[in-house]
């Protein structure tokens, strides 16, 4: 009996600790974001000059959005999709809570891509983005086997039978009506035009599609593809150019002629979120220079910070200027805001490119 | 006043009953067919506007008559029968001689070889096959080295290397029913079946296939299902022209936003696929309560 009563003590006292413990347990910032944004030294330096906890769960695009829309908005703190996602997916879902710009340190910032990302992600007068990291896709091409590669459309060339890769998803679709010679951009809002424009899109792809070993998915599986040999040329993102790079000079990442196609990644705070504060905080911390320029280490895309620049190492800022040459650099062409809708009739020109034979 | 005592057992032995019973019929309810009521709502809504939903059958009309969704399914269904008949056809002869030619450590140490594989996760299983049959890969490099193949030989991104997956993947659900209804075959038939002059093969058709016919079927019950709503495999190993419908489903849930139709495939698939197990129950004249007991 006595043990008994011991025992139900304990178990009092330690249930009170538990609970203690919890009460003065660290804020944590639940962070939805992708590969190499929260590189551990960043979150370590944070974690100890906040005593905030981070807690990463790496994700995609679409990823982000099936995730908060399953939960209306909850489950995570603070999210990034790319600033073209945004829009639409808070008309569709409301999953998304507008940013208080007043507790952002702004002047961090570089100007220009602020104001892109305010214009891009307002949704019935209220900002909803805060712009991190950029960059482009383009095609990463291996210069001994597939010199000759300069547009998305080359890759449908007859010397690259079965050593071709891209993505079966939206940015391909972009890229390849960008160099069929069409602007699928200015025919968002015109459903009928940009369904005429997926269209050739579709029998462009189609025809293209024995050159193509396998659409990848997985950017370690592209990668692997290409360091392997078994793919020459493929349209990706720059950062995994430049990786591959590093590893094998031959291989690099080149700005198509019809313009490589450009991305922010921003910041979102979730409908739902349960540390706000700490997500401003976290925004503000690593827009500082010298962490951004941790961010693009790890990361290998460029960030939005003002003078970041400067800390970044120089084997990548020579692998940038050496893709982006002034006049590709002017050339790129920046997401705008995908109008609702949209998607769907993208959805069915991919699924019957991957149907055909 | 006799009668007292034989209530209260009898409230007690409903209690127990119910009590046993709850945790199932919660686990059934709560997380079976209550999602799935949902996933049936979902699927007869149609977005018109931004946050505006509407009944509609389109979800399943579109199924029929676009013939993609449809011969994806067709192509998935196949695909998985054939996939269970090669499970069948290998996994009898090795259940055959875990369960009558081996005994005592030789049979044990056997059956756990075939369990080891399933040790490991199925995604690294998968990257395991990925390894072998890639262009760069051991099998291609062992071929090359032998002579027997002059330049890289490419086995992966194809129905062939999805099927080995699948075959692979599913073994092991073929061996335990097998395993478990040869071992209750009694020896002495198969002897008296020889003794009264059959041949190897007359006994195999007329004893061992009869009696394990319940094991073969419930086998086959489960790696169709398990094939059929497989996505990894086919999405890993397959090729540029794969296409599978656990894909499909996946593809209008998380790319397309698309919950309406993804639950409509979701409903479909779990409703066709009942069909081709009662049809195959049908064919094969077994009854489902005997084949499961």
């Amino acid at each position: 009996m006595r043990s008994f009563r011991q025992f139900k003590y304990l178990t009092v006292a330690t249930a009170a600790a538990a609970a203690f413990s919890v009460s003065v347990q660290a804020e944590t910032l639940r962070l939805l974001t992708w590969g190499g944004y929260a590189p551990q030294d960043v979150v370590e330096q944070f974690e100890k000059e906040t005593g905030i906890e981070v807690k990463i769960t790496l994700s995609n695009n679409e990823d982000m959005i099936s995730k908060l829309r399953a939960t209306r908005g909850s489950g995570f703190d603070l999210a990034q999709p790319s600033q073209d996602r945004i829009v639409s997916a808070q008309a569709d879902f409301d999953i998304y809570k507008p940013m208080d710009m007043s507790k952002i340190e702004t002047a961090q910032i570089i100007p220009s891509m602020l104001a892109a990302t305010e214009k891009n992600t307002q949704f019935e007068g209220e900002v909803y983005g805060v712009p991190h990291v950029w960059g482009t896709s383009g095609l990463i091409v291996n210069r001994k086997a597939a010199g000759t590669i300069k547009d998305y459309t080359d890759l449908c060339d007859d010397s690259l039978s079965g050593s071709v890769s891209y993505r079966l998803k939206r940015p391909t679709l972009i890229g390849f009506a960008f160099a069929l010679g069409e602007d699928p951009f200015a025919a968002y809002g015109d459903t009928e035009k940009y369904q005429a424009i997926l269209d050739k899109v579709e029998k462009k792809l189609t025809e293209c599609k024995p050159n193509v070993k396998a659409y990848w998915s997985g950017g370690d599986a592209l990668l692997n593809l290409m360091r392997s040999g078994e793919v020459s040329a493929a349209m990706a993102w720059d950062a995994g150019g430049w990786k591959l790079n590093a590893e094998n000079p031959d291989i690099a990442f080149v700005a198509p002629s019809s313009g490589a196609l450009g991305w922010i990644d921003t910041f979102v705070l979730p409908r739902k979120t349960k540390a706000e504060e700490a997500a401003y905080k976290w925004i503000n911390f690593v827009m500082q220079p010298e962490v951004a320029a941790r961010i693009t280490e790890s990361a290998g895309n460029f960030t939005a910070a003002k003078g970041s620049d400067e800390f970044v190492n120089d084997t990548l800022k020579a692998q940038f200027k050496e893709s982006f040459p002034q006049a590709d650099l002017d050339n790129i062409n920046w997401y705008p805001p995908v109008p609702a809708g949209l998607e769907e009739m993208e959805g069915k020109v991919l699924d019957r490119v991957k149907a055909a034979n | 006043m006799s009668g007292e005592p034989g209530n209260v057992n009898r409230t007690q032995y409903r209690l127990g009953f119910w009590l046993l019973l709850a945790p199932i019929v919660l686990w059934l309810s709560l997380l079976i067919i209550l999602p799935h009521i949902d996933m049936v709502l979902v699927s007869l809504r149609e977005r018109i506007a931004s946050r505006q939903y509407g009944f509609s059958l389109s979800n399943y009309t579109a199924f029929f008559t676009e013939p993609l969704y449809w011969n994806t399914f067709v192509r998935t269904a196949v695909m998985s029968v054939i996939a269970t008949l090669l499970t069948l056809i290998i996994a009898f002869p090795v259940s055959f001689y875990i369960a009558k030619v081996l005994t005592g450590r030789p049979k044990i140490a056997l059956f756990i070889l075939c369990l080891i594989p399933f040790w490991v996760s199925e995604l690294v299983r998968t990257y395991g096959w990925m390894i072998l049959l890639r262009e760069t890969g051991l099998i291609s490099g062992a071929l090359q080295w032998f002579g027997l193949a002059d330049q890289p030989v490419e086995m992966l991104y194809n129905d062939v290397a999805i099927m080995v997956g699948l075959i692979y993947t599913s073994m092991l659900f073929m061996v335990v029913p097998l395993v478990t209804t040869l071992d209750s075959l009694d020896n002495s038939l198969i002897e008296a079946g020889y003794d009264l002059g059959g041949s190897s093969l007359h006994v195999m058709k007329s004893i061992v296939i009869p009696h394990a016919m319940p094991g073969i079927m419930s086998g086959c019950i489960v790696v169709f299902m398990l094939t059929l709503g497989n996505y990894l495999t086919p999405t890993l190993l397959g090729g540029k022209d794969s296409l599978w419908f656990t894909e499909q489903i996946y593809t209008q849930f998380i790319t397309r936003f698309n919950w309406e139709q993804g639950a409509a495939f979701g409903i479909l698939l779990l409703v066709l696929s009942s069909l081709i197990v009662w049809l195959g129950l049908k064919i094969t004249k077994q009854s489902f309560t005997r084949v499961m007991s």
